[in-house]
């Protein structure tokens, strides 16, 4: 745990093993834009964390899951698509914690490590809290595939089945959260979505069953976090665009397995 | 007008009264009385939006009406088959796995539900690929692997041709006839669902007429909505339906080749 590169690949596979199976159901939901509507209020959490004075990972969990719920709970917009309404959101928030970082004041904050990740910093600490939460988002996700598989099929169907919809939907928003909130740390807020929807996507050409999809999002995320860290030591390139540069060459490879 | 449907059994499965729909100012329903009894097929038919899905969902509980009660007979398992699936191509689900989402895995249960509608052959080839014919039947198996009471079908043949909706109506007559289960249909292809109903709703933001498929068919209200020349065509295969249904139930199709050629 000694090696700054070591810490990396292992905060950074805690990441790949909840980002692969929340993914797979952001891909068929088609939610990525909800992924980066979320990932884009993170900055904002960072921002109330340092004016508060707690962690900024504690700021980014909460104003992250609280925006998830509001989401969750306004779902049924009225006059505007849920697209739009998205879209307003992210920026907005975006744009409040660019304002709020810029005035804080006797506080340095390494913004480009936020927003693009800074995932070679990564210390004991750190990695502790990574697979802790991975650890937590998948024994929820393990008792949440069944019904949310079924409202993802058909939510009205679920429902006459006997499957509390609502309940589902805004737990597995909330367990979105929270893997946005850590990926965060590995690729930053901009990037966040990539994680998401490129192992999964990928994952696609290989799985007859979403449970395999939802295994080789995984494999796939862990390979591009390896080689993407790989390709960072070598050649100097900064390690969450390499990530995310790893796992969109992975997906390319994918289409032509089709 | 009559409005008892033709079996008196007094089994009412479900039971909607002054059913009531709206969303924001819009009022998309008002007052609506559907009873649907064991054993029995009720249609509800009408022009596109004139709010029968809508009274399906109240229903069913899947909205909340404005107005109104809907109650269940206690303990009552329905099998409901909705308008359309829209399934994204990137989720990897087999025919069969889809019909395990509905009900805990057991092995033979599957197939034997997907033998019971005839789809056997499709099923372990993805959902996606299936034709829509191929696709309501399978949604038609789910529906009955919850061992339903009763059956809500929301425009069962949609997307399905000519032939293959004959078809579909009388596997649905047949599973009707063999598990006794009460259907709550919406359609509004008129001339076979007719002939295969014992109660009809004719529905447009309001009841208009209720009751056996012959008198709806002669009933004003029905003739403004659907136009004179729908409507006597429809008497006489309502007509034939009742001659026929004495014999042993064959499709209407059949009986008229039968009679008329």
């Amino acid at each position: 745990m000694d090696d700054f590169l070591t810490r990396a690949i292992l905060g950074g596979i805690a990441v790949a093993i909840t980002a692969g199976p929340l993914g797979v159901f952001v891909v068929w939901r088609r939610m990525a834009y909800f992924g980066g509507a979320l990932s884009h209020t993170a900055l904002l959490g960072v921002a109330l964390g340092f004016l508060m004075g707690v962690q900024p990972g504690l700021g980014v969990a909460f104003v992250v899951v609280a925006t998830a719920l509001m989401l969750g709970l306004i779902n049924g917009t009225k006059g505007l698509s849920l697209d739009t309404l998205l879209g307003i959101i992210a920026h907005a928030a975006l744009a409040a914690g660019l304002i709020v970082v810029g005035m804080l004041k006797g506080v340095r904050i390494d913004l480009m490590g936020y927003l693009f990740g800074d995932i070679l910093s990564v210390g004991k600490n750190d990695v502790i809290w990574l697979w802790g939460g991975a650890v937590v988002v998948l024994l929820a996700l393990v008792k949440l595939w069944r019904p949310l598989l079924s409202v993802t099929v058909h939510a009205d169907l679920a429902h006459v089945e006997g499957v509390s919809v609502r309940w589902t939907e805004v737990t597995f928003m909330v367990l979105l959260a929270i893997v946005v909130a850590l990926a965060m740390k590995v690729v930053g807020i901009v990037l966040v979505t990539s994680m998401l929807v490129i192992p999964a996507a990928a994952a696609r050409s290989f799985s007859k069953t979403p449970e395999a999809m939802a295994f080789w999002a995984v494999a796939l995320g862990i390979v591009s976090v390896v080689t993407g860290l790989w390709a960072s030591y070598t050649f100097d390139a900064p390690a969450g665009p390499a990530i995310v540069a790893a796992s969109a060459v992975l997906f390319a490879a994918s289409l032509l397995k089709r | 007008m009559p409005t008892e449907p033709e079996h008196k059994s007094e089994n009412v499965l479900l039971n909607a009264q002054n059913i009531s729909v709206r969303f924001d100012d819009h009022v998309v329903l008002s007052g609506a009385n559907v009873k649907v009894r064991a054993g029995n097929i009720v249609t509800l038919i009408g022009p596109n939006g004139a709010g029968k899905t809508s009274l399906v969902k109240a229903m069913l509980g899947l909205i909340k009406p404005s107005t109104g009660t809907v109650v269940r007979q206690k303990g009552l398992s329905i099998g409901y088959m909705p308008q359309r699936l829209n399934l994204d191509p990137a989720l990897p689900m087999t025919v069969r796995r889809f019909l395990q989402l509905g009900i805990q895995p057991g092995h033979g249960k599957t197939l034997k539900a997907l033998q019971e509608v005839g789809a056997l052959e499709v099923a372990e080839t993805p959902l996606q690929m299936i034709s829509g014919g191929e696709l309501q039947r399978v949604m038609l198996a789910r529906a009955l692997l919850r061992e339903p009471d009763l059956l809500v079908l929301d425009e069962p043949v949609q997307g399905v041709d000519i032939t293959g909706q004959a078809e579909l109506y009388k596997l649905i007559n047949s599973i009707r006839k063999q598990r006794n289960v009460g259907v709550l249909m919406v359609s509004h292809d008129l001339h076979v669902v007719m002939a295969q109903t014992d109660h009809v709703v004719c529905i447009n933001r309001h009841v208009c007429c209720a009751g056996h498929p012959e008198a709806v068919s002669r009933h004003p209200e029905f003739v403004a909505l659907f136009g004179d020349e729908v409507a006597s065509t429809l008497a006489v295969y309502a007509h034939n339906h009742d001659h026929h249904h004495d014999l042993n139930g064959h499709v209407v199709e059949e009986h008229c080749k039968h009679d008329h050629g």
